[in-house]
């Protein structure tokens, strides 16, 4: 592996070598655990283990599940209530997995937000953050099919209105609506495809993971300074950085070992707080509920989605200028899928040669501004479709788009940052002072 | 800034998750200090015994609850009632056996029967599936802090029948102060004193809607003392180890971090 300088395996007993001049396998996971670390990362990069967790924990709970899982539309709401009954720890497996989507959303959006702070998307870790998103988009896929599994209401109408959004595609929506359904609307076809993929996507996932990890094993961590590691000699290397077994592995167990703690208690404690009621009932298509939610992490999107009314100007112009092929409907769509759009394509909005936002006074408010409208946007997105939400929803959505399109490419031209520390060991011992001794093994 | 701004996410996360769930319109429902609200609450056997007999002579006559096993009745932390009993108590429904071809008596095994009404919703899941008619202002913190859910609204529900009624559209609509829209097809079931309790206890129409809201969220959720048990274990062996670590991080890090090793 090229980038830092650092140790390599070396086999040693016979059967080592042996086994190195015809797999090296053991090399390949020397150098993953022992990959020079920035020896200043903070708190907000624990959230890489969180998700390896959530993703194991999701994979195997899940396997589990379908071992006594019934997909179709006459059974599965009863096989669901069969696990949640009979099967021996069946309500445990159910809620660890139910509210184990909720762990994985929450640790995947502040890991976002924190390479979007510290400028880890930037270059040379372009790559990363593409499958970083592309992971992101299966979990979202993923997430939403797995909710239509239980055939309760909310997961019957979710599914409904979500599809419903290819049908919205001028021309060729309908017939891949459609296709998508393998039917004219949900049903058992939708509910065995949907089970067949909640099943697979999970190990694409995985895959895309560990490109993931291979990506930023190849360009080294960013870190909170965002000044890159010396690579001058492993010696001045190792100024900077600590190999990641066993500091931040132990650092990052800790961390998990508390999120999991309070985990445990949403899990044994309120299960279904976190859920929506209607999933309770069965699923029927002659009573649709009178609002249909989606689960919490999809509610910032959704609101962008329903954001766009056609009493819009920006819609009404659009409609009008494409002879209403983009009417309302579709605009929303546009809109919804334009939000994580734009997110793949911020390295090369961002135009600010800084990369941390720690050394850049103007980005640290546009961002905090992010933040707040992203929670905004959730919170709206829970709400009726109907003034003042709708409102708010449209102000939020623009900003989210202003701030991508308009925002981070202007601020590297207009902002002066800050100047940030030479090194990373200048930065560790602003804080901690001169390191004394050598690392304890 | 970035760690207050998570501590702000943690605070969205509860309040929108709690504002997703409380979406369903709004009726007045008071809270109920139930025995197995908070994390070391259990179900009231009494009540759970008192709760079975209110469906039985009552809810039962329209309504059914299809997913819940009549073996259950005698488990554990549930109603606990004696094998021999539960095996009496399910001669009383009559259950459709394809082997047979013919309807006979229930034996433990089968299930509670359907709804006999094909417009009285099935009971096994309501408890779960009202959750949501809390407040304030849609936050669902009273959810969180006071455990108001399923039971409450079902209480409410059966007590809030004002006497007033309405036709429409061939129908008759019951005013009632917890339904969302405030007018229910459900005729009155309970008037108070309509059912005689073994142990004595009152039998107000209060009481009575109580004790039959306790069952139905043990119907609901029979395995909630289980659960409950397993959080407290996961959480007190995830601290031990969560202290240990943090211990074994302080101790790793004191010589890198230019401190003297403790």
């Amino acid at each position: 592996m090229s980038g830092i300088p650092h140790d390599h395996y070396e086999p040693k007993s016979g059967g080592a070598k042996w086994l190195h001049r015809r797999l090296p396998i053991a090399s390949l996971l020397y150098d993953t655990v022992t990959i020079p670390t920035p020896k200043n990362l903070n708190w907000m990069w624990i959230w890489g283990i969180v998700l390896t967790f959530c993703l194991a924990l999701q994979i195997v709970t899940g396997i589990v599940l379908a071992m006594h899982y019934t997909p179709h539309v006459d059974m599965a709401f009863a096989s669901i209530e069969h696990i949640m009954r009979n099967v021996n720890g069946g309500h445990m497996l159910r809620y660890l997995h139910m509210n184990g989507a909720s762990l994985f959303f929450f640790a995947v959006y502040l890991h976002i937000f924190r390479g979007l702070y510290y400028g880890s998307y930037k270059a040379p870790r372009e790559v990363t953050w593409i499958i970083g998103m592309l992971i992101y988009l299966l979990m979202m896929g993923t997430a939403f099919m797995g909710y239509v599994l239980p055939w309760g209401q909310m997961s019957f109408w979710g599914a409904t209105v979500i599809t419903g959004l290819f049908g919205a595609i001028p021309f060729i929506g309908e017939p891949i609506q459609t296709w998508l359904l393998g039917g004219p609307a949900v049903g058992n076809a939708t509910l065995n495809r949907f089970f067949s993929l909640h099943y697979l996507l999970p190990f694409v996932i995985a895959a895309l993971v560990a490109i993931h990890i291979w990506a930023f094993h190849t360009t080294g961590n960013n870190n909170p300074t965002g000044v890159e590691v010396r690579r001058d000699s492993k010696a001045v290397a190792e100024k900077d950085t600590v190999p990641f077994w066993p500091y931040f592995v132990i650092k990052d167990l800790f961390a998990l070992g508390l999120i999991l703690a309070v985990f445990f208690a949403i899990v044994g404690f309120m299960p279904n707080y976190l859920g929506h009621p209607d999933n309770y009932i069965e699923a029927d298509p002659l009573v649709t509920p009178a609002h249909i939610v989606p689960e919490w992490y999809f509610l910032p999107f959704y609101a962008i989605l329903r954001a766009f009314t056609s009493d819009v100007w920006v819609v009404m112009f659009t409609s009008w200028i494409t002879g209403g092929i983009i009417d309302a409907k579709f605009f929303g769509v546009l809109a919804m899928f334009g939000a994580i759009a734009v997110m793949f394509v911020a390295p090369w909005l961002d135009t600010s040669g800084v990369r941390s936002g720690r050394y850049r006074p103007m980005f640290k408010w546009w961002f905090a501004l992010l933040v707040i409208d992203f929670i905004v946007l959730m919170w709206a997105g829970a709400m009726p479709a109907e003034p003042p939400y709708s409102t708010i929803s449209l102000i939020g959505s623009a900003y989210w788009f202003a701030y991508f399109l308009v925002i981070l490419p202007l601020l590297g031209v207009i902002e002066k940052p800050n100047s940030a520390p030479a090194t990373i060991e200048d930065d560790f011992e602003s804080h901690y002072g001169k390191a004394s001794g050598t690392p304890a093994e | 800034m970035l760690k207050k701004l998570s501590l702000a996410a943690v605070a969205a996360l509860t309040l929108s998750g709690g504002a997703a769930v409380a979406a369903g319109g709004a009726g007045h429902v008071d809270d109920v200090a139930f025995s197995f609200e908070g994390p070391f609450g259990t179900f009231d056997q009494n009540q759970l015994q008192r709760g079975l007999k209110v469906y039985t002579q009552v809810c039962s006559s329209c309504h059914g609850m299809k997913y819940v096993p009549l073996r259950t009745l005698s488990d554990e932390g549930g109603p606990h009632l004696p094998v021999d009993q539960v095996r009496a108590y399910a001669e009383n429904f009559e259950v459709f056996d394809e082997d047979l071809g013919d309807y006979r008596p229930a034996k433990p095994t089968d299930h509670f029967p359907e709804s006999m009404d094909p417009n009285a919703p099935d009971l096994s899941l309501m408890a779960k599936a009202r959750a949501g008619f809390h407040g304030p202002y849609g936050t669902g913190l009273s959810q969180l802090f006071r455990g108001m859910g399923g039971p409450e609204y079902i209480t409410a529900l059966l007590t809030g029948y004002t006497g007033e009624d309405k036709m429409e559209a061939g129908t008759l609509f019951y005013e009632n102060t917890a339904f969302p829209g405030g007018w229910i097809s459900m005729a009155p079931p309970l008037y108070g004193e309509d059912v005689d309790f073994d142990d004595g206890a009152p039998n107000d129409m209060q009481s009575e809607a109580e004790d039959v809201a306790a069952f139905m969220m043990w119907a609901a959720e029979p395995k909630m003392m289980a659960r409950q048990h397993a959080g407290f274990v996961g959480v007190l062996f995830l601290s031990v180890l969560t202290v240990l670590l943090y211990l074994t991080n302080k101790r790793l890090w004191a010589p890198i971090k230019g401190k003297k090793s403790v």
